[in-house]
């Protein structure tokens, strides 16, 4: 019979069928007959056959059907059909036979109301299929050989059709293991493979192959929908293997990695949001989580690292919702998936553990997570590849603890211009490191005054400036330490630069009594003699407690006692620490003025910054007192040198009468007795003898003011 | 401090770790903020505390710069260790007694920074900076230096030794030059070959030298840490560089190889250890790198059964990891200064096997660990 008929032939053939198959037992010439059936065209036939089933007088069609089928006109026809299609061939006519094939054995049965021979029986008819097809898949791959095009996309369809008709286990049961075969060593039949399932990526779950498959999903869009979302997210019927194949089939190559990491994260997403925790069925929440556990199965540490963060807070989320749920069930699948998530994030800490009754379906998704199904047809595997994980791993080895293995403690800068950038650069991040410079920065100072003094005024200004960073113990008393050392490094301009900041705009009060606190002590170190080691700085405590009284109210009485005992007993050394001063030259003499005579500028004036006359008292008492304590502390030296020059004395004088009018009678009784006196007989002198007007014209002010005080004195007796 | 960083004892961390599934089914709320606390609760070890020192030896008087073992002897040898001290002495340790037998004292008081013995404990090489590389004859409790090198180099770059036949050595060592190595056979001294960077390589000073050959009889092979950061292999026979990786931004401080896996180590003063591996076609590629907590690596020792490696820290910690995937398995912080070498003993009986750390707080730290597997 020749192979290619003309469509006038065909349907002239054809209806010589029908009517051979209509005809009457005795008009039915044995031989011819049957050959008529078996070698006219396949799809010809197979039409007529199915058409004629049941009807008057087919007893023998259905022989005649199961030769058809025995004798391999399957493939015959499949072969037909793709060679027609090449040629292309009519799509209508495709459609009608696929239906024709895959639904045969319904057909069949239909028609003979069970009297079906077993070839038609689906289990029996669906693994021939599967040969025919194979046959087929064979002409095509020698045909292909011999440089001749061929379409596949008919068998495909039939398969894919198969597949959709649920008999995927029937005829992949033929199929697969062939393909697998001989896809092993060629890639023509390879090719053929990947075009095969490409054309029905719907149908991809029944191939668990890599080989089969390629990278079909990385270049095709739908077969990746297919196995990223629909597979996975959309339906939930598949088996845990076909799952273990899918994802396995994901992570065996770098390219479908990505895939496979999108994949967990779309899963997490769904497991982990509240919404389908609430309306999914549980059978689909127990399929997400098997995929999950596979996912990470396959997940190697440099990824899990890369995602530590993503799968800690999917991990939360999904917990979280899953232990509101009422549902045992929705709960101990939402500890299993956590405490696996969390053995794999923290191979070497531990791990989240729940209590929950173990049964199948826990130890089932558990073993997920570790058994890595086997892929016979994988040629090498790279060296930290999970699969070879537990037979190279330092699994053996225990780890101790080594929580305790922290960053040391950060050095401290060894040069005054690093700590400066220390203490200037915004990288917050570095509190530790800011907290040594700030505690190492006195004793650099102190140790380098050269370097110092290249740098002070910036010093002295970051210093000024410094905020508290972190909770330093005594920061207060640390910055001002270290004020007072760029201060006595460097007095000339450092003095220069405080005192003008003093009254210069946009400073706090706290920072402008921080000035004067800090001139203070910087005076009084400079004008003791030089100290060995601590001693002066005891001796330096007194106006430090003073100073800073204001910010610890709470010491108590006994402190102020206290004070008042040291006060005293201070009294007495001093006299001592007076007569080493004459034997030494005082340092504080020769920059007094840079101290003392900025100060006084503009204290009677209200300024735009703030006004000391008025409502800033605060700091003008702390100003006078500062005053006058500079003022004490130059005169140990100058009452006995009289080096002041007029400035200096006028300053000397107006301050004097500030002393006089703001400090309370008693208090100057009981510190200052002696200066007093021997201010008194000072300005005695300066009335008399001094060459300027004004001086004598303060001076005598002063005078009268102390005879006012003496006045209220006795009236009112201490 | 973080709070949750610093006091959380291990006990406690064991209660938080029971409380918290309950926690969660009560249905308390986990905020952002509680997640990185929970997730460093995590991390954070319930496993034994690292061990102490077996023992400890004093009485170099001085930073010790390097140790080397000898175990290996059977019943009646005294297993031994010894150790080269700043102040130039090179004690051996008796280990049975842990006293001092002998003091050494050939490199005229300066720091002695490489000892070795070479087939027995009857004969040792050291080298100091007095630029000396001296041989020792110690048989019968003499204790007199047999010959010596000059090497002429005023780094800090040890030699290193490979025993190419019976009674025969091959030594590399820095050279006067600043960036060649030279190869000597000991115990003949004759030079084999200058091994000299390419004009315009730059690769700085060598720092650590490897000597090894795959199998006895095999081409050795040399694997060198330069100043730059580079590693380079060099064919000795033919005087050749095969292959160069940069495997750190600082000098190269030491480095390890492990001849079987083709892979090695290094270490410099950077945060980083890294891994590197050797391909058929005598390629150096980086592996992996391995991140850690403070910076500065003096000394990597790979245990002679390849499974465990030993870091001495600038932050006088010492580090052991696994070898297969540089598994972190513990932090050894005994030391209160910088851990200068590591070395592992060569027991005969893998349960015997001790590890050594010498830092500049003068102490010699021995450890038993991981012994039994």
């Amino acid at each position: 019979m020749p192979a290619a008929l003309g469509e006038r032939e065909r349907a002239l053939f054809g209806a010589f069928l029908r009517s051979l198959a209509r005809a009457p037992g005795a008009a039915r010439p044995e031989g011819v007959w049957q050959r008529c059936f078996l070698e006219g065209p396949a799809s010809l036939v197979l039409c007529v056959l199915l058409e004629s089933l049941g009807s008057a007088g087919s007893v023998r069609i259905p022989g005649a059907g199961r030769r058809f089928l025995q004798e391999g006109r399957v493939s015959a026809l499949l072969w037909e059909v793709c060679q027609q299609q090449a040629q292309a061939g009519c799509p209508e006519l495709q459609d009608v036979l696929i239906n024709k094939i895959v639904c045969l054995p319904d057909h069949v049965s239909n028609k003979l109301q069970g009297k079906n021979p077993p070839v038609f029986f689906p289990q029996n008819y669906f693994p021939l299929l599967g040969d025919a097809v194979l046959q087929v898949l064979e002409k095509i791959s020698d045909s292909l050989r011999g440089g001749l095009d061929c379409s596949i996309s008919f068998v495909s369809h039939v398969l894919g059709k198969v597949c959709i008709h649920g008999r995927q286990k029937e005829i992949l049961g033929v199929l697969v293991p062939r393909l697998t075969d001989l896809t092993k060593s060629d890639c023509i039949w390879q090719r053929i493979c990947w075009r095969l399932v490409e054309c029905v990526p719907d149908q991809l779950c029944f191939l668990p192959d890599s080989q089969l498959l390629g990278n079909l999903v990385v270049k095709n869009k739908k077969a990746q929908f297919v196995v990223t979302q629909k597979m996975l997210l959309l339906q939930y019927g598949h088996t845990t293997e076909v799952l273990q194949n899918l994802l396995g089939y994901l992570s065996l190559d770098s390219l479908r990695r990505t895939l496979l990491l999108r994949v967990l994260q779309e899963l997490l997403e769904t497991w982990s949001s509240s919404s389908a925790v609430k309306h999914s069925p549980a059978e689909q929440q127990l399929y997400i989580s098997k995929a999950i556990l596979i996912c990470l199965s396959h997940l190697k540490e440099p990824e899990i690292e890369t995602h530590r963060q993503e799968l800690l807070t999917s991990m939360m989320e999904g917990v979280k919702c899953r232990l509101d749920s009422s549902l045992l069930q929705q709960r101990r699948l939402g500890m299993v998936v956590a405490e696996s998530i969390s053995l794999k994030i923290n191979t070497e800490g531990p791990v989240l553990k729940f209590e929950y009754e173990e049964d199948d379906e826990t130890r089932e998704l558990k073993s997920l997570l570790v058994q890595t199904p086997s892929f016979c047809n994988v040629p090498s595997l790279p060296d930290d590849d999970p699969f070879l994980y537990f037979f190279y791993s330092d699994d053996d080895l225990i780890p101790y603890d080594m929580s305790e293995d922290k960053e040391l403690k950060i050095k401290a800068p060894v040069y005054i211009r690093d700590c400066i950038e220390v203490l200037t650069g915004s990288r917050t991040e570095d509190v530790d490191k800011w907290e040594a410079t700030v505690k190492a920065l006195e004793s650099l100072v102190r140790k380098n005054p050269a370097a110092t003094r290249e740098v002070s005024v910036e010093l002295a200004k970051i210093l000024l400036h410094l905020e508290e960073k972190s909770s330093i113990e005594g920061f207060v008393e640390l910055r001002q330490r270290t004020q007072v050392a760029v201060l006595t490094t460097d007095p000339i301009p450092v003095a220069k630069y405080l005192t003008s900041q003093f009254y210069s705009l946009n400073y706090s009060l706290r920072q402008r009594m921080d000035i004067l606190d800090v001139l203070v002590l910087a005076a009084q170190e400079l004008s003791c003699p030089k100290f060995c080691g601590k001693t002066k700085h005891s001796g330096a405590q007194k106006p430090c407690i003073q100073l800073l009284q204001g910010s610890d109210s709470s010491k108590g009485w006994r402190r102020v006692v206290d004070e008042r005992i040291k006060n005293k007993t201070r009294r007495l050394d001093k006299g001592h620490c007076d007569m080493e001063l004459a034997s030494r030259p005082n340092e504080f003499n020769s920059v007094a003025g840079y101290f003392f005579f900025p100060l006084i500028q503009h204290f009677d004036r209200p300024l735009t910054t703030f006004d000391l006359l008025g409502e800033d008292h605060l700091v003008l008492g702390r100003l006078a007192h500062t005053l006058a304590i500079l003022m004490y502390l130059a005169v140990n030296t100058v009452v006995r040198k009289v080096l002041l020059y007029r400035y200096v004395r006028q300053g000397l004088l107006s301050c004097i009468s500030s002393l006089l009018l703001s400090v309370p009678t008693e208090r100057i009784l009981a510190d200052m007795t002696e200066e007093l006196l021997e201010t008194q007989s000072w300005l005695g002198d300066v009335m008399e003898k001094d060459p300027d007007g004004d001086c004598r014209r303060l001076a005598l002010q002063n005078l009268l003011l102390m005879e006012n005080l003496k006045k209220k004195l006795e009236v009112v007796p201490s | 401090m973080h709070p949750w960083n610093s006091t959380v004892g291990s006990a406690s961390l064991k209660l938080m770790l029971k409380l918290l599934p309950r926690l969660f089914q009560r249905r308390i709320l986990i905020e952002d903020s509680m997640k990185s606390k929970v997730a460093s609760l995590f991390t954070a070890l319930m496993a034994l505390p690292p061990p102490d020192p077996q023992f400890v030896l004093r009485g170099t008087s001085a930073a010790v710069h390097t140790l080397y073992f000898s175990c290996g002897g059977s019943e009646p040898d005294i297993p031994l260790l010894y150790s080269g001290s700043e102040s130039g002495f090179i004690h051996v340790w008796n280990l049975r007694t842990h006293r001092v037998d002998t003091a050494l004292d050939g490199h005229g008081r300066k720091s002695v920074y490489c000892v070795e013995t070479m087939g027995g404990k009857d004969r040792l090489l050291s080298q100091g900076r007095d630029q000396r590389i001296c041989l020792w004859d110690l048989a019968e409790g003499r204790t007199s230096v047999t010959d010596s090198v000059f090497t002429e180099h005023v780094g800090f770059c040890r030699c290193s030794l490979l025993k190419v036949a019976q009674g025969r050595w091959l030594m590399a060592m820095a050279a006067r030059s600043l960036e060649e190595i030279q190869i000597l056979e000991l115990p003949s001294k004759t030079s084999v070959c200058t091994l000299k960077p390419e004009v315009g390589a730059k690769l700085g000073m060598p720092m650590c030298l490897k000597l090894w050959q795959l199998s006895c009889g095999s081409q050795p092979v040399l694997l060198a840490g330069y100043e730059d950061g580079s590693v380079v292999l060099w064919n000795v026979s033919m005087g050749k560089a095969l292959s160069q990786l940069v495997c750190h931004q600082e000098p190269v401080m030491s480095l390890d190889f492990d001849s079987e896996k083709a892979k090695g180590i290094s270490g410099s003063s950077e945060k980083v250890l890294s891994i590197w591996s050797l391909n058929e076609q005598q390629n150096l590629q980086v592996y992996k790198t391995h991140e850690l907590v403070n910076a500065g690596i003096s000394d990597i020792t790979i245990r002679p059964d390849k499974k465990i490696l030993a870091t001495a820290g600038w932050d006088h910690r010492i580090r052991i990891f696994g070898w297969k995937k540089l598994k972190p398995l513990a932090v050894l912080d005994y030391h209160t200064a910088t851990v200068h070498c590591v070395s592992f003993s060569d027991h005969s009986n893998p349960r015997e096997r001790l590890l050594a750390a010498g830092s500049k707080d003068q102490r010699i730290s021995v450890w038993s660990i991981y012994a039994q597997t």
